[in-house]
Formats: C-alpha cells, structure tokens, sequence
C-alpha cells in the first residue's frame, strides 16, 4: 500500500486515495485553478504534505495543491524503469583481469524518489553499457560488496571489503578498483592501507563528485583512469584516484594515508598533502611523478589484518575547549584519542588534568594537526613538553584521519601501550614521511599576478 | 500532396499560406532584470569576453527520470566535442563551472516571472519544482539546464481570436558560443546563469507576419513590467513552423523580430520542397524499404585528383570515401530554399554531427561546380559500381570522422524518402537556417535533485498582482479612447511611467495628451539633446507634474525642470524659479521693450512677436506663453 502512494502523506495522501490514483498513474486533474494532465511520480519524504507532484507531457515536473483538486481522472499507468542498457562486457584473454568491488558511492547512481536524492546503483553490465570504453582496458568482474552512502562506512565494511581484497588477490586479480562515495574515501583508504599490506597489485579506490546522472559528471572518467590504473601500472599500493584539475584532463594517483578531501564540492578535492602524488593517470598513459612506490610483482603473498578498536575518538581542539570533553571519553571507556591540535600540535591547559586522567586509566593520546600541513614538534614550546610528560604522544606528520584509523588498528592488536606506541610511530604505508619537500604544501594564494599567470596558462 | 510551387517572399498572399498549412509558434526567451542570477550570487548583465582561467569538459548522455535516452543526448554524443569553457572571475563562480550545487533560487527573478506569468493570464503553479533539461552541446557546463515551470494555459487576445500561451518557465541562461572547429568548441561564460524567462505559446499564427506581430506583442508584454532587461542579446526567440504533411520544426535564436517572417517564409519553403522531393523520390520508386545505398574508401582511386581540398586530404593522409545513393542522380541539386539545396542538408549533417567543419566538407557527382573533373568522376563511379541514375556523395577527414559522416550521410538521404526530419535548426542571416541538432524530447527532462521544491503561496501571487501593470492590450485601447498622440501608445505601455500616467490622470487630473507627450517624448528629445534619461524617476516626474498642477511650472517648464532634475539627480522646488505676478510680468515684458528698442530689428513688423519671443526666454519656466502673449498683443 505504501508503495502505492510513495512518499505521500497528510491532505495529498488523502486526495489521491480518494480518487484511487496511485503513484505512476498516467492523469487527468481537475482543479480550481485549471486542469493538468500528467503522470503523479512519488513524493519525496522531507517534501510538504500539501502538493501532489506530475510530471507533465513535456517532461517538467509540477506540484499541484491537493486542496484544490476537484476531480482525477486516471488514464492509465506508466511507472518508470530506471534502467542503464545493460550489455556483456567483451572478454579478451589477453587483457588483465580486473575486480570493482562496489561500496556505495554515487560512482553509479540513480534517482531515488522518496528522498528525492540520488543512490547508489551498482551492477557489472550496467557500467558497460554506459562507459563502454573501459572494455579497451580490461576483463572487468563487478561485486557489490555493500550498498551505503559514504557517511555509514563503519568498521564492518572496512573489514568486509579488506578480506574480499585478500580473496580476490589469492584468486590471481591483476588490480583491484573500490568504488566508494568521496566524502569518506580517505579514511577508507587509510584503513585499507594497515589492513591490507604489501599487495602484490593495485588497489585503487575511486568515485565521483558529480552523480552519473549528469551529463559533465566526472564518474565515466574517473573510472576509466582507476580502471587504467588497476590494469596497467606498476605500483602495488593503496592508492585513491580522482581528477586532478577540475577540467576532463587527467587523474591523480594519491597514496591512500596522504590523500585529504578538501573540497565540499569540486571535482579535484583530493589532494596528497605534505607529499606529491604517486603519479598522473589519462586513458593513454600513466606518468610516475615518483619513484619509491611499491612495485607491482607476480606473486600473490599478501598479508590481510583486519584488527580493529572501536573506541577510539578523534578531538578536534578549540581555544576554551573544556576537559569534560576529555572526561567523557574517559569515563565512556575509550581506549584512544587523537586529538588534532593547534599549531604544532596544542591544547589549552585546563584541559592537563583530564588529559593526565586519560593517560592513567591507560588511554592512548596522540598528537596531529589541525593545520593538516606540517608535523607534529612538542619540544619547541614549554606546552608541548608537559604535555608529552602527561602520556600525549606526537604522531609526527600523520593526517589527523589517518592517525585515528591507525589507532583504530593498532589498539585492535594490543592493550599494551608500548606495542601501539611501537606500531603507530613505525610508518607502514607512507603515513609517517621523514621528511616533508618543498612541493609538499602548495596553497596558491589567488590574485597575485604570478598566480593568475600560472592559472591562465594552464587547464584549470 | 497539393499542387503548389513556391513564390517569392514578396508575391505570397494569406490565401497561400492557407494552401500550405503554414503553422507556427514562438518560444520566446527574455532575460530577467535582476542584480545577480538564478542560482549563484554573482552579478547579472555584466558582458565580457575577457578571460582568466579556461576549463575543459566533455558531455556523455545521461538516462531521463523515465529511464530512457534522448536522441539528441546520444547525437551529441556521437559528435565527442573538447568543450572549452572561458571563464572571468568576475562574473562567473565555482557554481557556474558546476563545482559547487545551486544556491536557492533568486526570489527577486521569480517575482519578476511571475508578474509576467499574471499578465499573460496563466494559472500559476503552486509548487515550483526544478527540472534539469540535458543540453550536450556543451553550452551550460553542468551538461543541463535549471528550468521550472511556473504558470500554464494562459492567453492573449489577437485580431479576432486568442493566441494560447501554453506555458511558461524561468531557467538560467546558457553560454556565448565562441567558435566550433572540428572537435573543439569554446564558450564564453559571461551570461551563463543569468535569470530569463521562456514564454511558449500555441501554434496559432498563420502567416510569417503574425509570427512576427505576436512576438512584438508578447515582448511588449513581458516589458510592461519595467523589470525585464532590453537591448541586444536580451530577448531571444524560437520559432516553430511546420507545413501540412511537414514536421514541426524549431529555429533557434532568432534575435530580432523583424528577421523572423523571412525565416519562417524559408522554412516553410524549405519543408514545402522537402515533401516535393520525398513525393519525387517515390515517383522514382525509392521509399525507406527500397531505399539502398553504399560506400566505399576511395582514397587510392583519386590520390591524382587536382581538386584542392581533395589533394590536401591526400596529402595530409586523410581518408577519402564515396558514398553511393540509389537512384538519386540530380537530387542533390533540388532546392530546398533559395539559393540552397538538398546537398546542404547533408552538408550541414556531416558538418555538426561528423565535425568535418571545413566548407566544403562534400562534394557530389550532381554538382556542375568546378570540383573533380568529369573524367574523375566517371572512374570513381566505375570502381563503387555506380550508375548514371546514382548520385555519388565523396566526403574525406580522418577515420573515424569519415566513418561517421558517410553514416550520417545515408542517414538523411533516407530520410529524404520519410519527409522532413525532426530537428532544430539555426537562423542564418540570410533568413535560410542551417541544421543545428535532432529535436530534443521530453526525455532529456530529469528532476533537479540539489533543490527542494518552491511553495508559492497565494500571498505571494497577491502581493504581485498588487504591483503589477495594467495589460497592455486594455491600456492600449484606453489610450487611444483618450486620443493621446499615436506614436506614444506603445511605448507608454511599455515604459516605467506606465502606473504614473494612470495615476496623474486620476489623482491630478493632468490632461492625457500633456502627460504622454511628456512622459514618452520629452524624454526621447532630452536623450538627442545627451541627457541621460534612465537618471528620470517615476517620483521625479510625480513632484514635477505636482509643481505643474500648483502653477509653479508651465508646460515648457516641465521640459526645462526634467534638464535640471537629472543634473542635479532628483527634483526639488528650489530648482524652480519663483512665481512672476501679474505686475511682475508687465515689468518684465517693459523692460525687454527697452531692451528690443536698442536694437536694430531686421523686420520692424514683427516687433511683437521679437518681444514675446525675447519674454518668454525669461519667464518660460513659470509663465505659460498664452498669457503674455495676451498682454503683449491687446496692449495696444
Ligand atoms: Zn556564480
């Protein structure tokens, strides 16, 4: 019945079933302020309860006032198949064999009426049929592994999508791709990189930052440069693969504990910080910006740990931050912070006390920062030492997300804190560089005439 | 089919018209007068080709809501275009380059979109809900367009009937296309996002002339309201025209009224020719079963050719292919329009959809240009098996280019045998109009998922209707029940003194012809004496009339108080000299007596009409001339 009147309530509901037109119905209604003719489509949930939505002949949508309507007449039905032509992907024998495992993610998506949103939409054919040019790339398999916006990725999904790499790898997949929605992508990334180590093939995630149901949607592109990358290259890491300009140009392949989303919006929001990616990807080739990545290799040893703590919290610090925000982490029993301070890494001094409460109860504190860029130095002012005299440990240039997913993983192995402290501070995948280039923070400042000229050279 | 040929534009009466079926109907496109766009926040109206950054992006076909593909989408598709974008910080956001969502809609630009929609007697919506409409040429960097619809079935009264207004839409505007060479189109983004309104109305004008007198109506319509933009670029109109048996047929763009009965008349012509050469074609027994064609590389065949495009192709390493029609010979010289035939159809085919974009893209057996020698031609027709009642179509560009035009080719000449083909098509300013895109359906239409849905409340519509000008087909014939001066009619209805004049007609009860005279050509001579008459305010005018009503201001006053007011930026009673009394006045007028008696006058008879003249100079502002005329001339 509630698929009969989707998405419907209160005055609309009662107008439609009085009048007995479901959803999809083909219509005619009558009302005070003329008549309309048109197909009813659902009505999204958080939309008002007050108007009736049809699609009209041409195509537009409208919503009519319920309260006006006097008569529907039903002519028919003609409900929607939201349905990519589906087609086999060709298989070639000569061509690497590549794995998309699905997630989630708008990488495929489709319109979902009662929220008026667009989801998630994953099926093998379906890719073909509308991105057929990843055929010249590939043998390509598809699994949905699982079916959620980025936001609900939690640790059963990391874990999930971990072994199901493990698999794939001791079955003989050349590369991997994990389509995943972008607002997460990293911190997923970050876990796959300690869960899943010394891969002896590409694992490449990627999405898209506008839905495929766009005509200038990025996803088409990003997934033939992923599933390029999966294909062909060399470099046996986790790597997250999205546009580096904003144009249709080229991909970047980011190492997964180095890359950040930030951008609420724009096409290029990934970005390597504190580093340079691994390498550019187009359709035609890949180009190594750099050479001490892990190379791709024929065996299919790989090792899968897939440990994982659950309480642990990330603290973003702010100036007048109060300790019952340390407190209550303490008393909910959590076994680790991150906190992402100031600076070089600060928090304000009331907050010592609990902080040295924290440390007692054996509670593992790490140190990042804030500014993203940058390491962590608590010898230079007199804070940072009591601070590390207090049990807060500096976790060196490891993005705040990045230091919470290793902690999440590191106490999943051990209660002793000398052990985490040993496996947090011992860099696995890039996570803790040595040394940061001077490429490694670029934040143009635009306006200044060197600037403009930089960017009225080149594709944005 | 009826047996008519087509005259000249001049010698075509109503009654031919008739004879075709001649049907047409206006989309007409008016942007909004509004301080930013539709939805962003950056500033509306401001023109630049001036660039500081360029992005690049390419289209690929999305699924509409129902689950189907446009044919235009897939079209454009095929067409795989580098589309560049230019972009000016100043005008243009990261919203625009679609990088970030839509902000909510422009309030200002609805109210003004609905205020027209009231005056065209449409039913408003009462929901407004944002569609997406796939535009693939590349023209709106998102790949589509933001539009809704907001007011349905409304009407204007025409001649002796009503001309439907079907629906109308408030969407933002698209880019400025600056070139479009072989795969790489660039355009400017200037007016990109800018709020404009799309009036549709029914097909019901009948001849080219009534197109183009609707759509001076419709735009005198939507300007009533003083809140649409003008000038060039501003106003745009679709018009779509069939003829009995034809399609229906959209020209795009059409940017002045006065080019749209040429256009339409060839239009019509062109479809009238169109369903002449399909009735031809079956004559000679080929339809769309029978239709056969075929094609073949003939690159090494005329690798000796002397034809320069040709010898370029083979010298570049092009390839060159023949594509053989069946029983065409002749066809591709049957005109279509004057001055053009049929081979341009094809020619404009391969052009857009193959992007071979140098002219000429084609050449055929059928033409007795200078192109290939005969002798040429008589080999290649040997090697591809072609017959003399074949036509032979040679197209050449890279591979894939070619391969698509010489699909494209046999596309529209098969289509010749179905009659004329569903498509837009561009004005060209010659008044014929080129192939432009397959005509878009209602599948390309897909709801906008980054905005809600718009309530527009009864409130809402109220307080607009409070605001809104008298429509102009009832001013108009208060107006000329008035007897106001003719050439002043239509542009009072359309100025923003439009609800002054009703208001000093009845509040001061100021004459109507004084009030039009002043309010529609005192400002048209002030503009020719280098005034800057958009400086002239509806209150300004309101206390200048105030004065006039008091008696502080004459007629020739006004005129002369307007020149102050927008000097001085708005009007107040110090700009006005003071009363002169009765007394005050013979002083005056004694004193230019002195004055004109040290004078040597050229013609002593006219001695009174010199000191009126000499008079009046002083006190025009505040002395109606009658007046001292009256003293001057009964003194004596
Ligand atoms: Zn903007």
């Amino acid at each position: 019945m509630a698929e009969d009147y989707k998405g419907y309530r209160g005055k609309a509901l009662s107008t439609l079933k009085n009048f007995g037109a479901q959803v999809w119905s083909d219509v005619e209604i009558e009302t005070t302020k003329g008549n309309y003719k048109g197909i009813i489509l659902p009505r999204s949930e958080t939309a008002d309860q007050f108007h009736i939505v049809i699609k009209m002949p041409i195509g537009y949508n409208i919503g009519v006032a319920a309260e006006n309507v006097t008569d529907i007449k039903i002519r028919g039905r003609k409900e929607a198949h939201y349905k990519i032509p589906e087609k086999d992907f060709p298989r070639d024998p000569s061509k690497p064999n590549v794995k998309l495992l699905g997630t989630g993610g708008t990488i495929a998506s489709r319109l979902d009426y009662r929220t008026g949103a667009v989801i998630p939409a994953f099926s093998p054919g379906e890719l073909y049929g509308s991105v057929p040019e990843l055929a010249t790339f590939c043998n390509l398999d598809t699994e949905k592994l699982y079916g959620v916006f980025s936001e609900n990725m939690g640790p059963e999904q990391w874990v999930g999508t971990a072994e199901a790499i493990g698999r794939e790898i001791e079955k003989g997949i050349d590369g991997i791709v994990i389509g995943h929605g972008t607002d997460t992508m990293h911190h997923t990334a970050a876990i796959l990189s300690f869960m899943v180590q010394d891969s002896p093939i590409p694992i490449v995630m990627v999405g898209s930052q506008r839905s495929s149901d766009r005509p200038s949607s990025d996803a088409a592109l990003n997934l033939m440069h992923s599933v390029k990358t999966a294909a062909d290259s060399d470099i046996a890491e986790v790597m997250v693969c999205m546009f580096g300009p904003t144009s249709d140009y080229y991909g970047l392949l980011h190492r997964g504990t180095r890359v950040r989303k930030m951008h609420s919006s724009y096409r290029s929001t990934f970005r390597t910080i504190g580093d340079i990616p691994i390498a550019k990807v187009s359709r035609e080739e890949i180009t190594p910006l750099r050479q001490d990545y892990k190379r791709r290799r024929k065996d299919r040893n790989v090792t899968i740990n897939t440990a994982f703590e659950e309480k642990v919290s990330i603290v973003y610090y702010y100036p007048n931050m109060m300790p019952d925000i340390i407190d209550s982490l303490i008393d909910n029993d959590y076994k680790g912070i991150v906190i992402a301070g100031t600076g070089l890494g600060h928090v304000n001094k009331p907050l010592y006390p609990s902080l040295k409460r924290a440390h007692e109860k054996g509670i593992a504190i790490y140190m990042t920062v804030q500014t993203l860029w940058g390491f962590v130095q608590m010898y230079v002012y007199d804070t940072g030492r009591d601070m590390m005299e207090l049990g807060v440990i500096p976790a060196a240039n490891m993005l705040p997300e990045v230091a919470y997913m290793k902690l999440c993983w590191a106490l999943g192995q051990s209660n002793d804190p000398q052990k985490v402290k040993e496996i947090m501070l011992t860099p696995i995948a890039g996570e803790i560089t040595e040394r940061e280039p001077s490429n490694g923070y670029l934040i143009y400042q635009g306006g200044l005439p060197e600037v403009e000229e930089f960017i009225a050279k080149y594709v944005k | 089919m009826k047996d008519f040929l087509f005259k000249p534009f001049e010698e075509m009466t109503e009654k031919d018209y008739e004879t075709i079926g001649f049907k047409s109907g206006l989309e007409i496109h008016q942007q909004l007068l509004t301080d930013k766009k539709l939805f962003c926040r950056c500033p509306a109206g401001r023109y630049s080709t001036k660039y500081h950054a360029e992005i690049l992006r390419h289209m690929r076909p999305t699924l509409s809501e129902l689950g189907e593909y446009d044919g235009t989408a897939l079209m454009e598709f095929k067409t795989k275009k580098d589309i560049i974008y230019r972009i000016n910080r100043d005008t243009v956001c990261t919203y625009e380059m679609d990088d970030t969502p839509p902000f909510l809609i422009n309030d200002d630009a609805l109210d003004i979109a609905l205020q027209c929609g009231l005056l065209f007697d449409c039913s408003i919506v009462d929901e407004l809900h944002i569609a997406r409409k796939q535009y693939l040429d590349g023209s709106i960097p998102t790949g589509f367009q933001r539009t809704a619809i907001f007011a349905l079935d409304g009407k204007i009264p025409y001649k002796n009937r009503t001309i439907d207004i079907v629906q109308m839409s408030i969407e933002e505007d698209s880019c400025r296309e600056v070139s479009d060479q072989g795969h790489t189109r660039v355009y400017v983004t200037d007016r990109l996002g800018m709020p404009l309104i799309e009036t549709v109305t029914g097909p019901n004008m009948r001849t080219p002339f009534e197109v183009a007198e609707v759509a001076e109506i419709c735009a005198n319509i939507v300007r009533s309201t003083n809140k649409v933009r003008r000038g060039t670029g501003s106003a745009r109109e679709d018009v779509n025209v069939s003829v009995e048996g034809g399609t229906r047929i959209e020209i795009k763009g059409v940017p002045k009224i006065n080019r749209i009965p040429l256009l339409t008349y060839y239009e019509a012509m062109r479809q009238w020719n169109l369903l002449r050469l399909r009735e031809e074609l079956h004559k000679r027994g080929i339809t769309k079963d029978t239709f056969q064609a075929s094609s073949e590389d003939i690159t090494k065949i005329v690798k000796k050719a002397h034809y320069l495009p040709v010898r370029n192709a083979i010298e570049q390493g092009l390839k060159i292919k023949c594509v053989v029609l069946k029983g065409f010979a002749g066809l591709l010289n049957w005109q279509t329009q004057t001055d053009t035939y049929f081979s341009k159809e094809i020619s404009d085919r391969v052009r857009v959809i193959a992007c071979l974009t140098t002219i000429p893209n084609i050449i055929h057996s059928d033409s007795r240009g200078d192109n290939l020698l005969s002798a040429e031609w008589q080999n290649i027709k040997r090697s591809v098996n072609g017959t003399d009642s074949d036509t032979l179509v040679i197209v050449w560009g890279n591979e894939q280019d070619t391969d698509m035009a010489v699909k494209e080719i046999i596309i529209r000449a098969k289509e010749a045998t179905i009659g004329v083909p569903s498509e837009t098509r561009q004005a060209l300013r010659d008044g014929t109009n080129g192939f432009e895109r397959i005509l878009p359906g209602a599948d390309r239409m897909y709801p906008d998922t980054d905005l809600p849905p718009t309530r527009i409340t009864d409130e809402r519509i109220n307080k607009l209707k409070e605001d809104l000008p008298e429509k102009i087909w009832i001013s108009n014939e208060w107006y000329i029940k008035l007897g106001i001066p003719e050439d002043t009619i239509n542009d009072l209805a359309i100025s923003k003194f439009n609800k002054l004049f009703k208001f000093l007609l009845s509040e001061l009860k100021i004459d109507p012809t004084l009030a039009a005279v002043v309010l529609i050509q005192f400002p048209k001579r002030l503009e020719k004496m280098k005034f800057d008459t958009s400086l002239i305010t509806v209150e300004m005018m309101k206390e200048i009339f105030r004065a006039y009503k008091d008696g502080l201001l004459t007629r020739d006053g006004i005129f002369i108080a307007m020149q102050k007011s927008i000097t001085k930026g708005k009007f107040y009673s110090e700009l006005l000299p003071k009363p002169v009394t009765s007394k005050e006045l013979e002083v005056i007028i004694s004193k230019s007596e002195e004055e004109i008696s040290a004078m040597r006058l050229f013609d002593p008879d006219k001695r009174k009409e010199i000191l009126l003249g000499h008079t009046m100079n002083k006190v025009r502002m505040t002395v109606e001339g009658q007046i001292v005329k009256e003293k001057i001339f009964n003194k004596s």
